[in-house]
C-alpha cells in the first residue's frame, strides 16, 4: 500500500471514571497516515486531543474506537488496537518507538546506558551501542561530563536529550514524538531538526506533536488538525452504555 | 552379677535367647527388609530389655535374634573385650543362650556385637557385624521433625548436611566430624554409621561380611549388605581422609603394647601424667604381643 | 516471537473445607475473599495468565488480593485447590500439580527461584551467607567445595554484599542485605524464572531502589523470566511490561503496565491509581 506505515481510521477515545460515572472524551474521529521517511504532525489545541492518538497507537491507551492499521517491517498488516499484549511488547522492542516528555528509567544506570540500551537489546556489542549513543548525546549536547551520571537528576532539558537519544538511537519504523524540543533552545532545536531529518531519510516514518508552528512547517510532510471532541457525543454515548 | 542365680526357664517361659519367638521374627522381619533397602532406617518394636536405653539394647535384640547354638560370639565396647558393658553383655547372652561359644578371637565369632568400633581384623563372608547404635539418623543434626526428616531421606535431600560440611571446611580448613561420620549406602541413603571413628568407616564399603546396626531407644534397624557402596560424605576437592596419629615430627605414633603402626590408638594419661597410646582393639593388640613373644 | 514459559489456568486456593457457596459468595463484588456460610477463605480463583520467556510480569493487589497465595502455589509452597501451571522449560513442558514431590522439588531448587519479602522463610538462619548459597547449589548435586565457593562468592559480589561477610551469619545483616542474600541464592542455579514476592517492601526507600536497579540489571543480563508481587504501582511501572490486577482472589484487569497505570478500566484499578502517590 505504497509506503504508509501507519493508517488511523476513525480513532476515538473516551475514559469511563467510574468513580463520578462520567464519560470523559480525550479524542474524537482522528484519521491519519503515516509514511516512511515522512513526519505526519498533529496540531490542534489543548484537549484536542493529540497526545490522546500517540498514546493510542502506542496502546498506552487502549481506543475506544478506530483502528490502527500498522504494517510491520515483514509487510504484515495489523490493526494495533487487536493486537495482543505480547505483539504489542515486541513491536515497541523492535518497531515503534515513543519520545515522550517524562524519562523513566533505571535510578542506577548511567546517561550513556540509558541511550545505548535499545541498541542492546537488538543484539548490538555494548562497545558499539555505547560509541553510538555517544555520538548521539554529542549531537544533541549533553556535555560530557554527564554521560557516566544516571540522568535522575538532570534539568527538564537535559532529560528530553537523553529521551530523544534514546527513542532516535535504533531507528524504529515508526517513530512517535510528544513534544519532542518543549524544554530545549534554539540552538540544541537545530540539532534535533537535523536529527529528525536524517531518521527520514533512514526511512523512519514519524508523527509528531511540536508546540512551536515552525518546526510544523519545517518538519512536517503531512498535518493533521484536530479539534476537541464534542460535548454532544458524550451524552448519546452515556446513553448507549448505562 | 550373681553366678548362682538360674533363670527359671520353665515357670517364666523364657525361650532360648530370652526374646520370645514372635518378637524374634519381628527383628529378622526388619533385619531381612533392612538388607533389601541398604541404609534405611527399618522401623520395630525394640523391646523391652533387661538393662536400660543406652547400654546396647538395639544391638542386643540384634543378636539375640540372630544367634543359634552353634554360633561362636565375641562382644566389644571401643574395641576392647574387657571392659564391663561387654562383659555384661556377653555373660547375658551365656546365659540365655545354653550352648553359645563365646571368644575374644575375632577370626573365630560368627557373630560380634560391637559398641563404637570394627575390629581391625577384616571379617569374613562367614561373620556377621552388629553395631550398637544412639542415634540412627544422619540428620537429626539439622531437622528435628522425624517426619521432614523422613521425606528428605525419601528424596535423597541432603542438601543440608552437606551444607554443615561447607561450613567446617570455611571455618576450619578441613571437615572436622570425627565420629559418626555420615556414609551414603548403595548411591541413595545416607546414614549415620554409628560413633564409630573416622579410621572404621572404610571398613564399611565392600565388606564381606554383614553389618546390621541396631538403635534400642529409637527402635530402628539399618543395614549395610555386603559388597554395597558405602561412601562417606565429602567433596570432590576435599576429600574424606582417616585420622593421622601423627606426632609433631610427623612420625606415625605407635601402640605402647604392642608396638603396632597400623591399628586405632587410643590415648590414655600414665600415673605420671604423661601421653601414651593403645591399640583400642584389645584382641588385636594381645594376638600381635603373643606373636611377638613365641617369635 | 519469544516463548512461553509458563501457562497458568484457572489457579484456585480455598483455604479451609469449602462450600458450593464459596465461590458465587467471595470476590470483588462479594467485597470478601472469606465465605460467608462456612468460613472458608477463597485465597485466589480463576486466576489464569501467561509468561513469556524474559518477561516480567506484575500481579498487584491490596492486602487480601490474593497475589501471594499466586506465586507460592507455583513454587509449590502450597498446593492449588483447583487449577492447572504448565512449566515449559527447553525442550520439555511439565503439568506442575500433576508432578510428583520429587519432582516439584527439582524444579523448585534448580528452574525456579524465589525471593521472599520475609527473609526468614527464604534463608537459613543457621547456616552463613554463602552457606544458604551452598546450599542451593548443593541442591543440585554440584559437589565441588571450590566451585561452590566461587559461585557464592561472585553471586554475592553481583548482588552487591559485600564479599568480606560472606561467611557471616545473615542474622547480622541489615534487612537490604539479607534481600540480597535472597536474590543471590535464588539465582544461584540459573533458573529461568523467578518469584518476587514483595521484595522491597518495608525496605528504606533508597535501599528499595537500589534493589530494583539489581533486579532489572540482572534480569537484562539474564534474561530471567519473573513474576513480581507487589502492592507498589512504582515497583510494577518500573519493572513488569504486563501486570495482573487481584482484589479478593480475582484477576480484576490485566494489560500492559503503562496501560493499566494510564488508562485503567475497572473501577477498583482506577480507585488504587488514583490513590498512589
Amino acid at each position: 500500500m505504497d509506503n504508509i506505515i501507519l493508517s488511523v481510521e476513525g480513532y476515538a477515545k473516551q475514559f469511563y471514571l467510574h468513580s463520578r460515572q462520567r464519560l470523559i472524551p480525550s479524542a474524537a474521529q482522528v484519521n491519519l497516515s503515516v509514511r516512511a521517511g515522512q513526519l505526519t504532525a498533529l496540531i490542534g489545541p489543548t484537549g484536542a486531543g493529540k497526545s490522546s492518538v500517540l498514546k493510542g497507537i502506542y496502546r498506552t491507551y487502549l481506543p475506544s474506537a478506530g483502528r490502527l492499521l500498522y504494517t510491520d517491517v515483514e509487510g504484515h498488516t495489523l490493526d494495533l488496537a487487536l493486537a495482543g499484549e505480547h505483539h504489542i511488547l515486541e513491536l515497541r522492542q523492535r518497531e515503534i518507538g515513543f519520545v515522550t516528555q517524562f524519562l523513566h528509567c533505571l535510578p542506577r544506570q548511567p546517561a550513556l546506558d540509558v541511550v545505548a540500551e535499545p541498541l542492546l537489546t537488538r543484539g548490538v556489542t555494548r562497545e558499539a551501542a555505547r560509541q553510538q549513543a555517544a555520538g548521539l548525546l554529542e549531537r544533541l549536547a549533553v556535555p560530557q561530563r554527564l554521560w557516566g551520571v544516571p540522568p535522575a537528576t538532570f534539568s527538564g532539558g537535559e532529560k528530553q536529550r537523553i529521551n530523544l537519544a534514546r527513542g532516535l538511537i535504533a531507528r524504529p519504523r515508526l517513530l512517535l514524538l510528544d513534544e519532542p524540543t518543549a524544554s530545549l533552545d534554539t540552538a540544541t532545536t537545530e540539532h534535533v531538526i537535523a536529527l529528525l531529518q536524517e531518521m527520514k531519510q533512514d526511512g523512519v516514518g514519524m508523527i509528531a506533536i511540536f508546540h512551536h508552528p515552525a518546526l510544523v512547517e519545517r518538519l512536517a510532510d503531512a498535518v493533521v488538525e484536530l479539534s476537541p471532541p464534542a460535548m454532544t457525543v458524550t451524552d448519546e454515548l452515556i446513553e448507549r452504555i448505562a | 552379677m550373681n553366678n548362682t542365680y538360674e533363670l527359671p526357664l520353665d515357670e517364666a517361659g523364657y525361650a532360648f535367647g530370652f526374646m520370645d519367638e514372635y518378637a524374634k521374627k519381628e527383628v529378622r522381619r526388619a533385619i531381612l527388609k533392612a538388607i533389601c533397602i541398604p541404609g534405611y532406617q527399618t522401623p520395630y518394636a525394640s523391646r523391652e530389655m533387661p538393662m536400660g536405653r543406652g547400654f546396647g539394647t538395639g544391638g542386643l535384640q540384634l543378636t539375640l535374634s540372630l544367634v543359634g547354638a552353634d554360633d561362636t560370639l565375641k562382644v566389644i565396647d571401643q574395641g576392647s573385650d574387657d571392659s564391663v558393658n561387654a562383659v555384661n553383655l556377653r555373660q547375658f547372652v551365656q546365659m540365655t543362650c545354653p550352648g553359645v561359644e563365646v571368644t575374644e578371637k575375632t577370626e573365630a565369632a560368627t557373630l560380634i556385637q560391637s559398641r563404637h568400633r570394627i575390629p581391625e581384623k577384616p571379617l569374613t563372608e562367614a561373620q556377621i557385624l552388629v553395631l550398637q547404635v544412639p542415634y540412627p539418623d544422619a540428620l537429626v543434626v539439622v531437622e528435628p521433625s522425624e517426619a521432614r526428616r523422613k521425606t528428605m531421606h525419601g528424596e535423597a535431600d541432603y542438601s543440608r548436611l552437606l551444607v554443615k560440611l561447607y561450613e567446617d571446611i570455611v571455618k576450619f580448613d578441613e571437615i572436622t566430624i570425627s565420629h559418626r561420620y555420615p556414609t551414603r549406602i548403595h548411591g541413595h541413603y545416607i546414614i549415620d554409621p554409628s560413633p564409630i571413628p573416622r579410621w572404621d568407616v572404610p571398613k564399611l564399603h565392600q565388606s564381606k561380611a554383614l553389618i546390621l546396626l541396631g538403635a534400642g531407644r529409637e527402635k530402628k534397624i539399618y543395614a549395610v549388605p555386603p559388597y554395597t557402596l558405602a561412601e562417606p560424605l565429602a567433596f570432590e576437592d576435599v576429600v574424606f581422609s582417616v585420622e593421622d596419629f601423627r606426632d609433631a615430627l610427623g612420625n606415625r605414633r605407635t601402640c605402647s603394647r604392642c608396638g603396632a603402626a597400623d591399628s586405632f590408638l587410643d590415648e590414655f594419661s600414665d600415673e605420671t601424667g604423661k601421653k601414651i597410646y593403645q591399640c583400642s582393639d584389645s584382641a588385636y593388640c594381645n594376638e600381635r604381643l603373643a606373636s611377638e613373644k613365641t617369635a | 516471537m519469544s516463548r512461553k514459559i509458563l501457562e497458568v489456568n484457572n489457579l484456585t486456593k480455598i483455604h479451609g473445607r469449602g462450600c458450593p457457596l464459596c465461590l458465587e459468595s467471595t470476590g470483588p463484588e462479594a467485597d470478601t475473599n472469606i465465605c460467608p456460610h462456612c468460613g472458608s477463605v477463597v485465597a485466589a480463583h480463576g486466576v489464569s495468565f501467561d509468561l513469556y520467556q524474559g518477561e516480567i510480569l506484575g500481579i498487584i493487589g491490596e492486602s487480601g488480593s490474593g497475589k501471594s497465595t499466586v506465586v507460592k502455589t507455583l513454587y509449590f509452597d502450597d498446593a492449588p485447590s483447583a487449577g492447572e501451571a504448565v512449566f515449559f522449560d527447553e525442550d520439555a513442558q511439565y503439568d506442575l500439580y500433576s508432578l510428583n514431590a520429587a519432582q516439584q522439588r527439582s524444579l523448585r531448587s534448580k528452574r525456579f527461584g524465589m525471593v521472599y519479602q520475609n527473609p526468614h522463610l527464604g534463608l537459613n538462619f543457621n547456616v552463613s551467607a554463602g552457606g544458604n548459597i551452598a546450599e542451593r547449589l548443593l541442591m543440585s548435586d554440584v559437589a565441588h567445595y571450590g566451585a561452590i565457593r566461587e559461585r557464592a562468592r561472585s553471586l554475592l559480589v553481583r548482588t552487591e554484599v559485600l564479599e568480606n561477610r560472606m561467611d557471616e551469619n545473615p542474622k547480622k545483616f541489615s534487612g537490604g542485605m539479607q534481600q540480597r542474600v535472597q536474590i543471590a541464592k535464588a539465582l544461584a542455579t540459573r533458573p529461568p524464572l523467578l518469584y518476587l514476592d514483595e521484595v522491597t517492601t518495608g525496605l528504606d526507600l533508597s535501599v528499595q531502589a537500589a534493589i530494583l536497579d539489581l533486579i532489572l540489571e540482572i534480569q537484562h543480563e539474564l534474561g530471567t523470566a519473573m513474576i513480581v508481587v507487589t502492592h507498589d504501582l512504582g515497583v510494577v511501572r518500573l519493572l513488569a511490561g504486563r501486570t495482573l490486577v487481584m482484589k479478593y482472589g480475582r484477576v480484576i484487569e490485566t494489560g500492559l503496565t503503562d496501560q493499566i497505570l494510564e488508562d485503567p478500566q475497572h473501577a477498583y484499578t482506577q480507585r488504587l491509581v488514583a490513590s498512589a502517590l
